[in-house]
């Protein structure tokens, strides 16, 4: 297998691992705050309803949490075995971050494993309660650290380079690079949006099955609530985005905005297509990228024509940009509208049309999520570390990455086929108003006892 | 010796390795003991015990390993480039197989139960995880990687070919079964199961001998393979004999019934001497002949930040594993399944 091939099959088996694992990771970073809130409003309304919500959502966690820990270890090992001469140069510089990580998961680790086999053990629930927090906490870490090395990627700082020797190391500056605050914030927010959004997918899955059950409108309701809080406040950082790429990232900005030319007064470009070169049947809004870049509707916007030819990255990008901004938005609108039609009571919040937009909404939201990596990690191309080592001198050269990209893809299947068949069986076999029968039942035995 | 930068993060890490050969070791023993009661009918007699133990630490256990390796990169760098290169293929099956051992096993016990097959293919894949592992023991012995166009190859036909490679292959089964036997039979002891106990401990003895056997074998096969390490091995042989007669500590307790507990701990003795000591005498090769902790060593201000997380780190992991321990290992109700089942 030759060098290019080598790359190609690296950089394939990369997305594949990172495209499956997001699913997951979004999930273990999101759901045990949502487990978190509804327990907590279980107890202080005391409402079994809410404890019971907890209860089923860390049952299904697991499942996810499983699959999560097994594809994050292959991600793990796969950057060194697949990126080996990138572990080599960056490792001297952001391990830190990853060795905090293992840490933080660690922690998560130990305390999920309590949490979920200390139901009922404790008089005060409460108590129980606190064990979610190092598990919330842990995987919010988790994220934040392993974000932290994505941003190194895409702004490398904290080292000096001499005659290709990395000097004057400093691990706490490479963490706080210009990238972090943006990115470890949008990665954060956008998981806990998409994890309430999915958990509200199901509870109004159930509803338009027929089962009417208040259970689920508490979840419905609760979860929407939630999920408008984080998208709105992926929006807000979502603008800050744009500003931190305008400034450390203008090639990627470009890319994504299709701004080849620079300069001021520059409007922003919504779909369309590209033809030889030419934006087609786009939808124009005048001012916008000089607002989304600099806060100033007049500002210069550097374009591509800044950049030499090989440093551009691939211009599709453009088109992921639209499905995240796009779901972000709809999702947003969608919420909010749900959450003003139930406070006013409106019937239309009720309505079957509705609840199958909030049905979508969940994998919609993970459509976003992929989307909004894909646009990210093509958008750094073609480089691995920015301005310092290119993704094609950073890959193996070992020959047989094409069958570990055919190895990988059976066992993702595997994995995602397994965990959805698991995660049906165990709730269809348990539904809810089965498992609120038995509590009743074992709560008046334990009043004539 | 001094106590340098480089020594203090081998010396971390060498932990991490050793605590993942016993916790892994016990996890991937106790699949195959399930698997094979249940070929042997006498599944009735270990499932409980095993899955008892199992459940609330599964995921705690792979953490050991993915400490391990994120900390050889953190540390020294310059494994990613010999390591990495060559170990994609034996690497990328311990992955697959972790990957689906790891997760069927949380779809099984939180999910549904499977069929029978599973079982099966759960326990031996739990051998076959340190089988492929332990293979980069032996790479790093030396003889198997050359250097083409300055990019290190692995030769495999002189790896499978090799005597070493399977006697460190047995010696990683053996292990994995002895280490596992010994413990859950002191296990099954607290759990007041005499059944489960007597089956166990009869595991025990029997593993005993063959990874002592191998042990010894590798020993000697070393001395044509790689002289050098095996003059450094000879050099602490007082560690070898402490750890010998450790062994023989454990086997005594085993056969006169007594103390199993104590029994564990010589266990643990003996494999930790014996790591140690086998660690030190590979010193300071990573990778025979071409990288020393020396030449691969990070930068001074990586390795004490490192160092200073490390023990952050460490003062909030003790405590939170000293309650999961007491929570359930030591738990004598729970241990013993009083306990009502208070899974979520």
């Amino acid at each position: 297998m030759g060098n290019e091939e080598a790359v190609f099959f690296s950089r394939l088996l990369t997305e594949m691992t990172l495209s499956f694992h997001i699913i997951y990771a979004t999930i273990g970073v999101g759901v045990p705050l949502m487990i978190m809130l509804a327990q907590w409003v279980g107890i202080r309304k005391n409402d079994e309803h809410y404890i019971l919500l907890a209860r089923r959502w860390a049952r299904g966690f697991v499942i996810t949490v499983a699959v999560g820990v097994v594809t994050g270890t292959a991600i793990g090992l796969q950057l060194s075995l697949l990126w080996p001469n990138f572990m080599e140069l960056a490792g001297q510089v952001i391990a830190l971050p990853l060795f905090l990580e293992t840490f933080a998961f660690f922690f998560e680790a130990i305390f999920l494993g309590i949490y979920l086999y200390t139901w009922d053990r404790f008089e005060n629930q409460k108590k129980h309660l606190l064990l979610l927090v190092p598990v919330a906490v842990g995987a919010g870490m988790s994220a934040v650290f392993i974000t932290i090395v994505n941003a190194f990627m895409n702004t490398p700082q904290g080292f000096d380079l001499v005659d290709g020797e990395l000097v004057n190391i400093s691990p706490l500056i490479a963490m706080l690079n210009p990238a972090m605050p943006t990115k470890v914030a949008h990665v954060v927010s956008t998981a806990l949006m998409t994890s309430a959004f999915i958990l509200a997918a199901i509870g109004a899955f159930r509803l338009l099955q027929g089962s009417n059950h208040i259970y689920h409108k508490k979840a419905v309701y609760l979860m929407v609530k939630v999920g408008l809080v984080f998208s709105i406040a992926t929006a807000l950082i979502g603008d800050f985005s744009g500003k931190y790429l305008a400034e450390y990232q203008p090639e990627k900005l470009a890319a994504a905005e299709w701004h080849f030319e620079t300069a001021g007064n520059a409007p922003l470009i919504l779909y369309g297509i590209l033809d030889d070169g030419e934006v087609k049947y786009a939808l124009e809004i005048p001012y916008a990228l000089s607002i989304l870049a600099h806060n100033d509707p007049t500002a210069e916007v550097i374009g591509l024509d800044q950049f030499p030819e090989d440093e551009i990255p691939p211009l599709y990008i453009h088109y992921f940009f639209d499905v995240m901004v796009t779901i972000g938005m709809f999702m947003v609108v969608l919420s909010a509208f749900y959450v003003v039609a139930k406070w006013r009571k409106w019937k239309l919040g009720n309505s079957r049309f509705i609840l199958r937009l909030i049905v979508a909404g969940g994998p919609l939201s993970m459509i976003a999520i992929q989307a909004g990596w894909w646009m990210t990690e093509v958008g750094r191309q073609p480089w691995i570390l920015r301005g310092i080592m290119r993704v094609d001198e950073a890959a193996t050269s070992s020959g047989s990455v094409d069958i570990m990209v055919v190895a990988f893809a059976l066992l993702y299947l595997i994995l995602g086929v397994g965990s959805v068949v698991v995660l049906r069986r165990m709730f269809r076999n348990n539904p809810v108003e089965k498992e609120l029968d038995k509590m009743e039942a074992d709560r008046l035995a334990g009043e004539t006892k | 010796m001094t106590l340098t930068l480089e020594i203090i993060g081998i010396t971390v890490l060498w932990f991490f390795l050793f605590g993942y050969v016993i916790v892994g070791s016990i996890d991937f023993g106790a699949g195959f003991f399930n698997a094979y009661s249940l070929l042997t009918n006498r599944q009735h007699i270990l499932t409980k015990i095993i899955q008892r133990y199992l459940s609330p630490v599964w995921e705690v256990t792979n953490v050991f390993l993915v400490f391990f390796f994120v900390g050889i990169i953190g540390f020294f760098p310059k494994t990613a480039f010999y390591y990495g290169t060559t170990l994609l293929v034996p690497a990328s099956i311990a992955i697959i197989l972790l990957a689906i051992r790891g997760s069927y096993y949380a779809f099984e016990t939180y999910g549904s139960r499977g069929h029978k097959g599973y079982s099966f293919m759960y326990g031996a894949a739990g051998l076959l995880i340190p089988a492929s592992l332990s293979v980069v023991l032996t790479i790093s012995e030396g003889g198997f990687i050359d250097m083409i166009d300055g990019q290190p190859v692995l030769d495999y036909s002189r790896l499978f070919l090799s005597p070493l490679t399977w006697s460190i292959v047995v010696l990683a089964i053996a292990a994995t079964l002895y280490i596992s036997a010994v413990f859950l039979t002191w296990y099954a002891d607290k759990a007041k199961d005499p059944e489960a106990t007597k089956l166990l401990r009869k595991y025990a003895l029997i593993w005993a001998l063959p990874t002592m056997i191998t042990a010894t074998g590798i020993i000697v096969e070393l001395r044509a393979h790689n002289p050098e390490h095996y003059a450094n091995i000879l050099d602490v042989w007082w560690a070898f004999l402490i750890s010998g007669l450790m062994f023989a500590g454990t086997v005594y307790l085993l056969w006169t019934k007594r103390y199993y507990g104590w029994a564990f701990l010589l266990l643990v003795g003996q494999f930790f001497v014996a790591f140690f000591a086998y660690g030190w005498s590979h010193r300071p090769y990573l990778l025979y002949p071409y990288l020393t902790i020396y030449d691969s060593f990070t930068n001074e201000a990586m390795a004490i930040a490192l160092i200073i997380a490390f023990i952050a780190g460490l003062g909030l992991l003790l405590p939170s594993l000293y309650l999961l321990l007491r929570l359930f290992l030591f738990n004598k109700d729970y241990v013993a399944g009083k306990k009502e089942d208070n899974h979520a």
